[in-house]
């Protein structure tokens, strides 16, 4: 009898029961991405309100105060104080206390009444680009529709009107944006870890080398210990979205089957990469440092942080080796356009393909390093 | 023996010429050996002297660099799956899983051996009621006494009826009282026609065995039953014989024994020493000797080669043919 998957049904049973022996590491391990994700859900927010603003009016008179409180209105600075000299100003932003310095000078309403054009200067701290990027746009959109207004004869209606709206995400909400990537990674790094430390833990026991010598394919093992941490992935995968809906209140515009159907192929990737990594590592520390460098370029080169055009050219190809990369496509394009099979079967694809590749490899190494060595 | 060329497929074991090279180390030379059915086969030599990469090459979880090896009739390189069928291993550290029952940690193994539940059902009761462990169902792996843990390695290495067990140093770390009642039980299935190829550092556990053999260093210099090696020229060299005497002060009179005329060689074995001397020198001349060299010898008389004896005068006659070699 050559049934290549033989004692598949053995081993599970025995992964099972070492699930439920070691429940407090599955419970952590379901546990700690829920905690994470907290974290994400409540800590970042990534739109830039309310930047620390110091001014410096020097004028004082009604269109400079007007002025001052178009800023103000427009949610993007929060004036914290206001200083008399220049000295101040830049010591305040030098400090850090401030990152955004506004002077108007003493002649700003005297120009402007005159039809002249009357200067603003704007001090930003350029050593954080994330703050200095939206305080630009915005100190100029607001002097840009001031010299309009002014120019335009009141009523008159703009010759362009740009009518920019956020088809998804309207409120441009951090949550929406990060969880349905969070949950490529958390689910990367729990299924890889618990795969890779049911194989290696083995290892180390010496229990390994007696299967073995039993008539246990090596297929047969590597299946039985993939199904039960599947399964896991799978529970794992329905919390995490539970809780990103009903705590975090996203939206879920797509099918969730759907979600689901592609997270199958995704899972199957990270299983085979932590057989990889077992393949490797002969103790549950080589295992947990080899996961974590296979889950920081899933954190850099997926788009789950960064945008995937902010790469550099030369890096950028490393994205498409990276399975996050598609799920959190698929997830996002799920969770936040509505998008279905059409639009994702491509990203599925690739994760089935990559996920297929991975195990042959994982497979071939193990057979070579582990069984024969 | 020579006149009869037996077929290899008789034998429970028959290794021909067997290599195993790791990078350019050798671990085992040219070792050619036969274990009969029913045999219990004491494999025995040093730490490092490649006893465990022989049982791996026999087991299929090593290949070969040379020669080849049947077991039960079955060539260990073209059928290591039909092999594995047949036999059953217990490697160096009981590879149990520590937290599984003992009750599940069998129940595994014989659902890796596919064997049909009515099946597993029986075994499990045969295997229970022959090692005793009863008492101990419901109890993880892990706290487990080391003797009942062999015992239970031992009833998972045979859940599936193997024919023939490997047991790699299956005593090795537990209690004098464990190791002869794992003994006894070898015996007893011993009696039921299973073979055995057990290594060992024991000598006592070599001299239970019904067919020894010792490596040394990758070599096997040594093969037969405890008492056709007892028999060994080189062991018991014409014109010699051995005495064992007691004396206060051993070591003292280990040295001064060495240096008397008539004295081929001596050891010291507990509260004695053991001596080859020349078969002329009668037990009461020795006595006399002894006593001039100032050894009040308190008893004197004659011994058996132990196996030990046996193991040291083979290591010492191939220690003079590597050096003769190098020279
Ligand atoms: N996988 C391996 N790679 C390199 N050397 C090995 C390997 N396995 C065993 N050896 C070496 O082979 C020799 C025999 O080892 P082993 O068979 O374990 O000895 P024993 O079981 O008699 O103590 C030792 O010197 C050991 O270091
Ligand atoms: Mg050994």
């Amino acid at each position: 009898m050559t049934n290549v998957f033989r004692g598949c049904g053995a081993v599970f049973y025995k992964e099972v029961l070492h699930v439920r022996r070691d429940f407090a590491t599955l419970f952590f391990s379901l546990i700690i991405p829920i905690l994470q994700m907290t974290l994400l859900g409540y800590g970042i927010d990534t739109n830039i309100r309310q930047i620390n603003t110091v001014v410096f009016n020097a004028d004082g008179r009604r269109e400079s105060r007007e002025l001052i409180d178009r800023l103000k209105n427009s949610d993007t600075f929060h004036v914290m104080r206001h200083v008399q000299n220049d000295r101040d100003l830049n010591d305040m932003i030098v400090s850090g206390r401030a990152r955004v310095g506004i002077k108007i000078p003493v002649d700003y309403s005297d120009r402007l009444l005159h039809q002249m054009s009357a200067q603003v200067l704007v001090l930003i701290d350029g050593s954080d680009s994330s703050v200095a990027g939206p305080a630009i746009n915005v100190t100029t959109a607001i002097g840009l529709d001031e010299s309009l207004r002014r120019v335009l004869p009141s009523g008159a209606s703009f010759a362009v009107d740009m009518r920019p709206k956020l088809m998804f995400n309207p409120d441009s909400r951090s949550p929406n944006f990060f969880l349905p990537g969070l949950t490529a990674i958390l689910l990367l790094n729990v299924t890889t870890f618990l795969t890779s430390f049911s194989i290696v833990r083995e290892k180390e026991r010496g229990t390994l080398e007696q299967l073995f010598v039993t008539p246990v394919r090596p297929m047969g093992l590597l299946l039985g210990k993939l199904l039960p941490y599947l399964g896991i992935g799978f529970f794992e995968l329905s919390m995490i979205l539970g809780f990103m809906r009903f705590v975090f209140r996203v939206p879920i515009h797509g099918n969730v089957l759907l979600l689901a159907f592609l997270s199958l192929p995704y899972l199957f990737v990270s299983l085979s990469l932590g057989i990889l990594i077992s393949s490797k590592a002969n103790t549950q520390a080589e295992a947990m440092q080899l996961a974590f460098l296979t889950i920081l370029p899933s954190v850099f080169f997926s788009g789950y942080i960064f945008p995937r055009e902010t790469i550099p050219a030369v890096l950028y190809p490393i994205s498409y080796f990276i399975p996050a990369t598609y799920f959190i496509n698929i997830a996002r394009g799920i969770i936040l356009r509505g998008a279905g099979l059409v639009h994702l079967w491509a990203d599925g694809l690739a994760l089935f393909v990559l996920g297929t590749v991975l195990l042959i490899l994982a497979a071939r190494r193990f057979h070579n390093k582990v069984i024969m060595a | 023996m020579a006149t009869e060329p037996q077929s290899p497929v008789r034998a429970a074991i028959s290794a021909e010429h067997l290599v195993r090279r790791f990078g350019g180390f050798t671990a085992v030379n040219d070792v050619t050996f036969r274990v009969e059915k029913g045999e219990i086969f004491g494999f025995l030599g040093p730490n490092g002297s490649g006893k465990t990469t022989v049982i791996k090459m026999l087991t299929g979880l090593l290949p070969l660099s040379g020669g080849s090896a049947h077991v039960e009739g079955l060539d260990v390189r073209t059928d290591s799956e039909a092999v594995r069928e047949r036999i059953g291993y217990m490697s160096q550290n009981f590879s149990l899983y520590y937290d599984l029952t003992v009750e599940e940690n069998l129940k595994f193994y014989g659902r890796i051996y596919s064997l049909e539940p009515a099946r597993l059902k029986r075994r499990m009761e045969e295997i229970i009621q022959l090692n005793g462990l009863g008492p101990y169902l419901k109890r993880l792996a892990a706290q487990l006494s080391g003797g009942w843990k062999q015992r239970l390695a031992l009833g998972c290495a045979m859940l599936h009826e193997p024919q023939l067990l490997f047991l790699d140093e299956p005593t090795a770390g537990i209690d004098p009282v464990a190791r002869r009642q794992l003994w006894d039980l070898l015996f007893e299935l011993s009696g039921h026609g299973i073979t055995f190829f057990v290594t060992t550092h024991y000598m006592d556990e070599a001299e239970r065995c019904s067919h020894v053999a010792y490596i040394y260093y990758g070599k096997l210099i040594a093969d037969g039953t405890p008492d056709s090696l007892r028999q060994l020229p080189e062991v018991q060299p014409d014109g010699t014989r051995r005495v064992e005497f007691t004396a206060p002060e051993v070591t003292r009179a280990l040295r001064l024994a060495r240096g008397i005329p008539g004295i081929r060689s001596a050891t010291i074995f507990g509260q004695s020493v053991h001596a080859l001397v020349d078969e002329n020198l009668s037990l009461d001349g020795l006595r006399r000797e002894l006593a001039e060299n100032g050894i009040a010898v308190d008893e004197i008389r004659p011994l058996a080669p132990s196996l030990e004896d046996v193991f040291v005068e083979l290591t010492y006659k191939q220690e003079s043919l590597l050096e003769a070699a190098s020279d």
